[in-house]
């Protein structure tokens, strides 16, 4: 009896393709974390985003809570960020001016001795450390990508949800709502709205992301109207489930992976948001101090002082393209329709057989 | 289909309306228009603050003063629009400043928009064609950097950089041996990865491509042609031989005897037509001669292709339309070229010819010479164009490269290979036509979303557009100009997408729309 139950299996694994056969009695986690560690650009800059949030965090320290004004500190007579403040170990701070060294604040930084130097980034003409500026500026700019992030993921899957769930009136007016949101460039009534409400990065963020959800919404609307015709959707129901459960519990776990990966994007194109709207002043403005606007307050000096607008340009573009990267990681791990094929062609191939041939005779 | 686009146009029109009403009253409430002014001593100030007031109705609350503002857009569909006055803009009525505007915006966009196109799809079919070789990695890696590029950190790099080393170069325009050098090896490096293959192909492609641009480099250095740039017969025959190339390639193919002989000789007859042309281009001025001349090119291909075409007439008449249509164009670019040197000459010095700031040099306007100012907006427009372009680009090799995968996977590409069509007809034919479709779609929005994110380009390169015309007035509370330029940008967001609809419906006959 037994071994008749073998032979059965055996051939059932006989029949299933190769890439079931790679996944066979892994649950999904295990097969996206697999798939996901396979990809190496992912990997790496999981890594890189993860030190250069350490960098920025640690080095300066932080500032929690407080309206992060600039104020006297009447014990010592020194500008202190009003709120509470943690220290990190670089010796400078992001708002105290210093003086001015190495030849009008030239990097002190120099790679081909390994020597960091005073202000390895230079310093602006006040004497302000460019490190210190920059990192307390990556810190900013991760808090708004995080906060779009999470509050865009949020609105957009609850809109989505609902809307395809439900269908019918709630539907078009869910749709309705996300076409006023879309219709007009988010740059556009970023702007608008950022002069109203935004000037610090946690307002700029919180209105970014009341407004980033809507292609988020459009996709997750499309997979629930494809999902709640399923069968598996049917027998939740019959079975007594409610709608809440349904939904939370039958079909979203299925949208997981479009979910995660457009959310991804969407930090990535929100840093790119955030900076240019700072860029054009209506986003972070002084004293708050972002990525972009750094390279704003320095963009009449870049003929004299090229390095004030060299490295928070220069992080921007590391931020996003890591964000990037492990978005297409992502993306590979839960789809996996585009799969690699090992070559049986092409000029390396030919070289082999070349060096074999050789061999052989 | 009408009723379809009526209602497609008019449930997004009440979804701009929507959105209008909210913009508007975020505008207004964002700041004090007449804030200057309270500050200000000037005795003339009270009343001015008096007139302005009255005259943009101040005193009425902005949720009521926006059906007033409504009230006067609302004639713009009978024809007499009133969009109210710019008061930042020395009260110029909001329409006027918008005509100008959306002129220069358009005339931005629209050069980045047709290259990153052709660019991208380009880059990403081939990279789609040659997934995973070393030149698909390269490709997506640089997509990769470029989609995380911000734009004013680019557009500045390249103001600074770019412009102010290339117009030391064009000074004395002599390429160097050791830049010579890397510059054929790298060309030949990604010649030989688009071109693929085993090793033979390899070989003979990077030497073949090596020599090639080795030889079009000593031919540049040696007549000093990026110094006096020109074209000439020889020219035009040489590139709409090339044109012809391309154009056979992507339609008949090189099987159809009588359509390569047809398609290629159409560098002979540009050959022909160029002295005519000269002629005509003295002639016949202003644009009617710029497309007057690229239509009798386009028409002479069609007609050759009808008339000579034999069974094939149609597919023939089409490449050997487009070859002259091409051909048109370079002699165009031709005869501009002509006037280079006077151009140079007339330039100020220190700009160089690649202008960082702006869309005219006044001394050119001066001259009124329409090939003169032709040469103008293009040197004016290379930077801010580069910029927009890069970033679209990086978007459209990712789209095209995962489409083309998509569609080359499918059954029907395994049917077409499975009955013994050669390589070029099924991914042309079959793989590549298909794989537009999804494309095609994206550009009208595409379009769209590049017109209200050109904001920052023009306000890095002082181009006078619509995106500069919404900073300036949001900056001075001037709600009449942000809504003129909402509406704009609104407008062209329904109009965009229902194209977008419409040619998915055309394209696609399994999509019906109703």
């Amino acid at each position: 009896m037994a071994k008749k139950r073998e032979t059965n299996e055996t051939q059932l694994n006989r029949e299933i393709t190769i890439e079931q056969r790679e996944t066979e009695g892994l649950s999904l986690g295990t097969i996206v974390r697999k798939r996901f560690f396979r990809h190496k650009a992912a990997v790496v800059s999981l890594f890189v985003l993860g030190f250069i949030t350490l960098l920025a965090f640690t080095s300066v320290g932080t500032v929690i809570g407080g309206s992060g004004s600039l104020v006297v500190n009447p014990n010592t007579g020194r500008l202190v960020v009003d709120g509470f403040r943690i220290e990190g170990w670089w010796h400078y701070n992001w708002y105290e001016n210093y003086d001015v060294m190495n030849q009008g604040g030239r990097p002190t930084m120099d790679l081909a001795n390994f020597t960091i130097g005073e202000h390895p980034f230079g310093q602006d003409t006040l004497g302000k450390d460019i490190f210190a500026r920059v990192m307390r500026g990556i810190q900013q700019s991760l808090i708004v990508v995080l906060i779009v992030g999470v509050l865009s993921t949020v609105i957009g899957v609850t809109v989505g949800a609902i809307a395809g769930f439900f269908r019918g009136r709630i539907d078009s007016f869910l749709m309705r709502a996300t076409d006023v949101v879309i219709i007009l460039p988010l740059l556009v009534v970023g702007a608008v709205l950022s002069r109203n409400f935004g000037g610090d990065a946690v307002s700029l963020a919180i209105l970014l992301g009341a407004l980033a959800w809507t292609g988020l919404a459009r996709l997750v609307r499309a997979e629930f109207l494809a999902l709640r015709e399923r069968e598996f959707v049917d027998a939740a129901r019959v079975a007594g489930a409610s709608n809440f459960r349904i939904i939370f519990k039958h079909i979203m776990p299925n949208t997981i992976g479009v979910i995660v990966v457009n959310a991804t994007l969407l930090m990535a194109a929100a840093i790119l948001i955030e900076t240019s709207l700072s860029f054009l002043g209506f986003g972070i403005v002084a004293p708050d101090i972002s990525l972009g606007q750094i390279i704003s307050e320095y963009n009449e000096a870049f003929k004299t002082r090229p390095w004030l607008f060299w490295y928070p340009g220069l992080f921007i573009v590391i931020i996003a393209l890591t964000i990037n990267f492990i978005g297409d990681g992502l993306r590979d791990a839960f789809d996996p329709r585009q799969r690699r094929l090992p070559r049986t062609e092409g000029a390396i191939n030919d070289l082999k057989k070349i060096i074999r041939n050789r061999k052989a005779n | 289909m009408l009723s379809f686009i009526v209602r497609r146009a008019a449930a997004t029109l009440m979804v701009l309306l929507v959105a209008s009403f909210i913009v508007y009253n975020l505008t207004a409430i964002s700041g004090d228009p007449l804030l200057e002014l309270r500050a200000s001593l000037d005795p003339e100030a009270q009343f001015r603050i008096q007139y302005l007031t009255e005259i943009l109705n101040l005193d009425v609350p902005p949720p009521i003063r926006y059906f007033y503002w409504l009230a006067g857009a609302a004639g713009c569909l009978i024809g007499s629009c009133n969009l109210g006055i710019a008061v930042s803009r020395g009260e110029l009525p909001v329409t006027e400043a918008l005509s100008g505007a959306v002129a220069s915006t358009v005339q931005l966009v629209a050069l980045a928009t047709v290259l990153s196109i052709i660019v991208g799809v380009a880059v990403g079919m081939t990279t789609a064609l040659r997934q995973y070789s070393g030149y698909d990695y390269t490709v997506t890696f640089f997509a990769f950097i470029f989609y995380s590029l911000p734009i004013f950190w680019v557009a500045v790099l390249l103001k600074e950089f770019g412009a102010i080393q290339f117009n030391r170069f064009l000074a004395e325009p002599i390429i160097p041996t050791t830049t010579a050098i890397f510059i054929a090896l790298g060309l030949a490096v990604i010649v030989t990865g688009i071109v693929g293959g085993g090793l033979k192909t390899r070989v003979r492609a990077f030497v073949g491509s090596l020599a090639l641009s080795g030889l079009l480099i000593l031919f540049l250095n040696l007549t000093q042609w990026l110094k006096y740039p020109s074209i000439g017969t020889v020219g035009v025959v040489l590139l709409t031989l090339l044109a012809a190339g391309v154009v056979l390639l992507l339609s008949i193919g090189f099987g159809m005897r009588r359509g390569v002989i047809i398609v290629a000789g159409m560098a002979a007859v540009a050959g022909a037509m160029w002295l005519p042309g000269q002629y005509f281009f003295f002639y016949v001025s202003g644009p009617l001669g710029i497309f007057g001349w690229i239509a009798i090119m386009t028409f002479i291909g069609i007609a050759l292709g009808l008339l000579l075409g034999g069974d094939g007439r149609k597919e023939i008449a089409r490449a050997a339309g487009i070859t002259g249509f091409l051909s048109g164009i370079i002699m165009v670019i031709d005869e501009a070229l002509q006037y280079w040197s006077q151009y140079i000459s007339l330039i100020p010095i220190k700009n160089g010819f690649i202008s960082t700031i702006g869309a005219v040099t006044p001394s050119i306007k001066r001259q009124e010479n329409m090939w003169l100012d032709l040469l103008d907006s293009y040197a004016h427009l290379i930077l801010p164009t580069a910029a927009l372009m890069i970033i679209s680009v990086a978007g459209y090799t990712r789209y095209s490269r995962a489409s083309l995968l998509e569609v080359m996977n499918q059954d029907f590409v395994r049917t077409a290979r499975a009955k013994g069509l050669n390589e070029r007809t099924v991914v042309v034919r079959h793989a590549m036509r298909n794989a537009m479709l999804p494309i095609a779609t994206i550009i009208p929005v595409d379009i769209t979303g590049l017109i209200g994110g050109a904001v920052i380009t023009e306000q890095v390169f002082a181009w006078n557009g619509m995106g500069s015309l919404f900073v300036r007035g949001l900056n001075a509370v001037d709600v009449n100009l942000v809504m003129g330029y909402v509406m704009v940008v609104g407008l062209m967001a329904v109009v965009g997408n229902v194209i977008a609809d419409l040619l998915y419906s055309a394209l696609d006959p399994r999509i019906r729309i109703s």
